[in-house]
Order: structure tokens, then sequence, then C-alpha cells
């Protein structure tokens, strides 16, 4: 009932209902379901391996153990040198920062553009708009000369500050696009009562553009958590490591012992994603329809 | 605020026609000043981030530098090593070029053939997008990199499937001729980002388009020939440059796949695999700056020779 009605809202057929017999519904309901055992199949295989007796994990292709056992859980967990407790609050604090700094940034540098005058204005637009096609490799090694040279490898701060720094172009071209959609009456009212941009920003602005903010804090958090190679080059020390890095250390160094460990470990870094996948989908589904952003 | 009332003085002052020069600086700041404050935090990174190391890389791709000792100028000797006397590099080319060639047009074709099935109004449409974009989402993570190399080990659960099948499997990640194919093929399973674009393009298209059609007696295929395919043109080519320009860049799991050494055989050295290999490996950070603009200056021919030929077969409304 509820799927009917939103499919009604969100996706007005383009082709004509009634047209397709019973037995094609039927036809592409199969395939549908079909496919989507397929595409959960590994992921659902993988949960239940985190919960099969060691013995049993490559026994069987079937996706339902014979009995629930947590053992893997607690061998994955302190598995290595460093809990994955560790690795975990450090993905967190990394996480959570980046989405601060992303979302802080990006919208004073998106109101500016969207809604103040200033002399380069445009200027300064056409060079960020140009920042969005440069890979991050070409500035790859230079940013990681300057980081080691201020002392930062082995800290948060290489990941960190750049998102404090507006570097994500993507979020405040996404910005821009939602604050021009913001009625300008609203300003010029609040000029003519005394406001000045920063109030503007702070009491219009940001309050009205909830739904982009999310959407960019989101994002942000779910490829944050789920970044290898930032980490990877930054992070040294096993305790300062990330969950994504923890993972991979756990591969080389268990290499084929404890697969249970694994998956149970590599099942819980996944559920932060999952979680917001869940409650936030809506929000994610139309983010990537409408501006075409993905990872 | 403050601004407002700086610019009231200056109105005041050129009413009098003494207009103070430093009431003419207060009223460009108050004019202009609120802007790049707001802008600041970008305009640092910008220079700091982006500007600086793009100029800085450019110089150390004529060097020879190891972090330690000063960058030494070596002129276009890392270029001409790349070109001629490098076979890791050939290598990682033909991995990546066949890595995009393969993995971008199956996923795409994947992406618009279930947008059309889900587009047909069928019940459920939330829970199916929901479940063929899940794996998009997660697909990036070292987690499902890991999950895929046990998926494809020798002794893995698709070998256990085909199997039941009577089809002995090789062993994938460990054949040079295979191990490609594994990638491919988590890069198809991660087809929903372009899926949901689709489908957001094929809602665009006016529905009777498709009455007319029919009443004139145009068959399925021949509607989704005319019709549907030329409309949806902008997204496809949208998703394609987009795709093509992410499978160059792919690093994640080629590298926890490979265990980070592009094996065997050099047959999964993705370029960006490679980069690392020589900037964080072997800490040859001027001959890895060299690689990084081959790669940029691969991707811009990419994408200049994408648009030039979309105005062949990419349809905008007039």
């Amino acid at each position: 009932m509820t799927d009917a009605t939103m499919s009604s809202v969100t996706a007005p057929p383009s082709v004509p209902l009634g047209r397709r017999g019973p037995l094609g519904s039927v036809l592409v309901h199969g395939g549908l379901v079909a496919a989507s055992i397929a595409m959960l199949y590994p992921l659902l295989w993988m949960i239940s391996a985190s919960v099969r007796p060691e013995d049993e994990i490559f026994a069987s292709t079937s996706l339902w153990p014979s009995s629930i056992d947590f053992a893997s859980y607690l061998r994955g967990w302190f598995g290595l040198d460093v809990s994955f407790g560790r690795f975990f609050w450090n993905s967190l604090v990394v996480s959570v920062l980046t989405v601060i700094g992303n979302v802080v940034a990006c919208s004073l540098a998106a109101y500016a553009f969207a809604r103040l005058r200033f002399a380069g204005r445009n200027f300064w637009f056409a060079i960020m708009l140009g920042t969005l096609m440069i890979p991050y490799h070409v500035t790859l090694i230079p940013q990681y000369v300057l980081f080691l040279n201020l002392g930062w490898v082995n800290t948060f701060l290489p990941l960190v500050v750049p998102k404090f720094l507006a570097s994500d172009a993507f979020f405040i071209f996404l910005m821009v696009q939602f604050f021009r959609g913001i009625p300008r009456e609203l300003d010029e009212a609040a000029m003519m009562d005394g406001c000045g941009p920063w109030r503007i920003y702070w009491k219009i602005m940001l309050p009205l553009s909830l739904p982009v903010l999310a959407t960019a804090a989101i994002f942000s958090f779910i490829w944050t958590w789920d970044d290898f190679f930032g980490p990877l080059i930054y992070l040294n020390d096993m305790n300062t490591y990330t969950i994504q890095l923890g993972l991979r250390t756990f591969v080389d160094s268990s290499s084929t012992s404890d697969w249970g460990g694994l998956f149970a470990m590599s099942t819980l870094s996944l559920v932060p994603v999952f979680f917001f996948f869940l409650f936030f989908q809506r929000l994610l589904i139309e983010g990537i329809a409408t501006t075409g952003m993905k990872r | 605020m403050a601004a407002v009332q700086d610019s009231a003085v200056v109105v005041g002052a050129g009413a009098n026609g003494r207009p103070a020069a430093q009431g003419r600086w207060a009223s460009i700041w108050a004019k202009h000043g609120a802007g790049y404050m707001f802008l600041l935090p970008w305009l640092i990174g910008f220079f700091g981030l982006t500007l600086g190391p793009a100029v800085a890389s450019l110089y150390l791709s004529f060097t020879s530098f190891d972090l330690i000792r000063a960058p030494e100028w070596v002129g276009t000797a890392n270029y001409v090593r790349i070109a001629t006397a490098d076979p890791k590099f050939a290598a990682a080319i033909h991995v990546t070029f066949l890595y995009v060639v393969l993995s971008v047009p199956f996923k795409l074709a994947f992406a618009l053939l279930v947008a059309i099935l889900l587009n047909r109004g069928v019940r459920g449409l939330t829970v199916y997008r929901a479940i063929f974009y899940l794996p998009s989402l997660l697909g990036g993570s070292v987690a499902i990199a890991v999950l895929w190399r046990q998926l494809f080990a020798g002794d893995g659960l698709i070998n256990s499937l085909l199997g039941q099948f009577g089809i002995e499997g090789p062993s994938w990640i460990s054949h040079p001729n295979y191990s490609i194919w594994t990638l491919v093929v988590l890069s198809v399973w991660q087809f929903g980002s372009p899926m949901i674009i689709f489908l957001a393009g094929l809602r665009q298209i006016p529905t009777d388009m498709y009455e007319a059609a029919s009443l004139d007696g145009a068959s399925k295929f021949r509607q989704f020939y005319k019709i549907t395919l030329p409309l949806l043109t902008p997204v496809i080519f949208f998703n394609a440059v987009v795709q093509t320009i992410d499978a160059f860049k792919a690093f994640t799991p080629a590298f926890i796949i490979s265990g980070g050494t592009g094996g065997p055989i050099n047959s999964t050295l993705f370029y960006t695999l490679y980069l690392y290999q020589e900037a964080f490996g072997n800490f040859r950070m001027g001959y890895a700056s060299a690689l990084a603009w081959i790669l940029v200056l691969i991707i811009a021919l990419f994408t200049a020779f994408s648009f030039l030929t979309s105005r062949y077969w990419v349809h905008y409304d007039d």
C-alpha cells in the first residue's frame, strides 16, 4: 500500500499501465526479484558467515547458518594489537569532523557565490567550478610533502583540515544551486530590517537550507567512513588507524586463519553506512537523481 | 550588520561632497569585503591546497625527489622514461583501459535495463530501487573488497556455486587472465547510482509521445529505439563520462584484492595503484608526479573527445 502510493507520487509511470497483461507483470517481477537476490547474496552471505561456527564458513553456499555463534565477533574485535573499538572511534572522529568542516566551510563559500555581490565573484566562481575537474592525483604529492613538513602525518589533521577549507568543491556547487532557489525577497526584507550578511546567512539561509545541508552531511559522513586512500597515506601508527585500515591490516596479518573474525569486523564496519542508508534513503536517492553525485 | 552601517557613513560623506580617502576604502570594503570574508576559507584552500600544490606537482614532475634530499632537476627525463622505458607504465595503462572498456559499458547497460524495468510502474519500486542502490553505497569500502577477494578465491563461494552445476572454476584472483574480471564484476555490481540517474531521466520523457506512437502502431521495441533512446542520450552521455572518469581513478578494490601488489603479473595494476607504489612505496615522488600529470592529460583528452563526439549522438531539446 505505502509502496504503491509512494511510487505513484515519486514516479509517474511513463508507459501507460494496464497495457501489460498479468503474465508480463509476473515476468517483470520475477526478473526483478531474481536480480535483487543476486545483488544482495554476497552481502547476506558475509553476514551469515560472520555468525557461523568457524569450521562451517566455507562449507556451505547457503545463507542460513545451522547454528548462530557470535564468537567470531569477539575474536575479530580483539584480533589485532589494537582493538577494533579504537578504529571505530578514530573513524567516527574523522568522519564527524569532516562533516562539520564540509557543512560550515562549503556553506560559507556557497552563500558568497549565491548571494553576495563583490568584485571578482564570477571569476572565482568559474575557478571553483574548474577545481571540480581536477583529479586529486595532481595535488596529492605536494600536499603530502606539505603535511609531512608540518608534522601532521599520523594525526587526523591532513584528513580533516582541508575540509574546513572547503576542499570538496562539489558540495559548494550543490549548495549554490540550492541557495539560488531561496527567494531573494527574504534577504532584502532582512536587509531593510538592518540585518548584515552574517545574520542573513545564519538566520535565513541556513535554516531554510536544511535539506541540502543534510544531504551534504550524510554523503560526507559515508564517503569519509569508507575512505581508504587518505588514511592509507597519512596514518602509519596503528593507534591512529581508521576502520578501513584496521580491516586491511586484519586481512594481511591473519591471512587465511580467521575468516570468521574478518567477516564479523567487515560486517560491523558497514553498519554505520547501512544505518544512514536506511534512515536517509530518500534524501540520498534524490541527491543522486538531481545532481548526479556518486561515489 | 557592521557593513551596512559603514556604507551608510560613506553615503553621508559623499553627500557632503568630501569623500575622505578613508571613506572610499570603507566603501569598497563595505561593498566587497563581506563576500571575501565568506569566501576566505575556500580561498585559503584554493591557494594552499589546490593551486600551490598543482604548480609544485608540475615542478616536481621534472625532478628526481625522494622526500629526503631536495628535488633535483632532471628535465624531461621522467616523461621520456615513462614513454619509452617503463614496462610497468605500459602494463598499468593496458590494465586501466581494459578495466574502463569492460566495466563501463556493462555497468551502464545493466543500469539502463533495470531502470527501464522499474520505470514501468511496478509495485514496490522504492524497495527495488533501494536494493539495487545499496551495493553502490557500500562498494567503496574495504569490507566489500575483502568479501570479493574471498568470493572469487579458488575455494571461494563463486566456485562452490559453479561446482553445483558441475563446472570447475579457475582460481580467479590468482590467475592473470581472470583477475581483472573479478574487478569488472565488482564495478558492474555497483550499477545503482547510474540507474537512479537513468530513472530520473526516464521520468522526464512525456507519456503522450508513447501514446501517439502506439496509436500509430509502433511496436514496443520501435518505441524504445525511436523515443526512449534518443531522448535519453543526454543522460547516457552524462553517466558514461562520469563513470569513465571514475573508472580511471579506481584504486581501493585493486589494492585490497591484489594485496597492494597489482598482481598476478601486473594484471590488476591499475594506474592509480602504480602511482601509489611509485610515490609511497619507492618514494620516487618526482616520477610519480609525472605519472599524475599524464593521468590528468588522459582524463582531459578523454573528456574533450567525449564532448566533441557527443554532438553527433546526443540530442538536446531545441
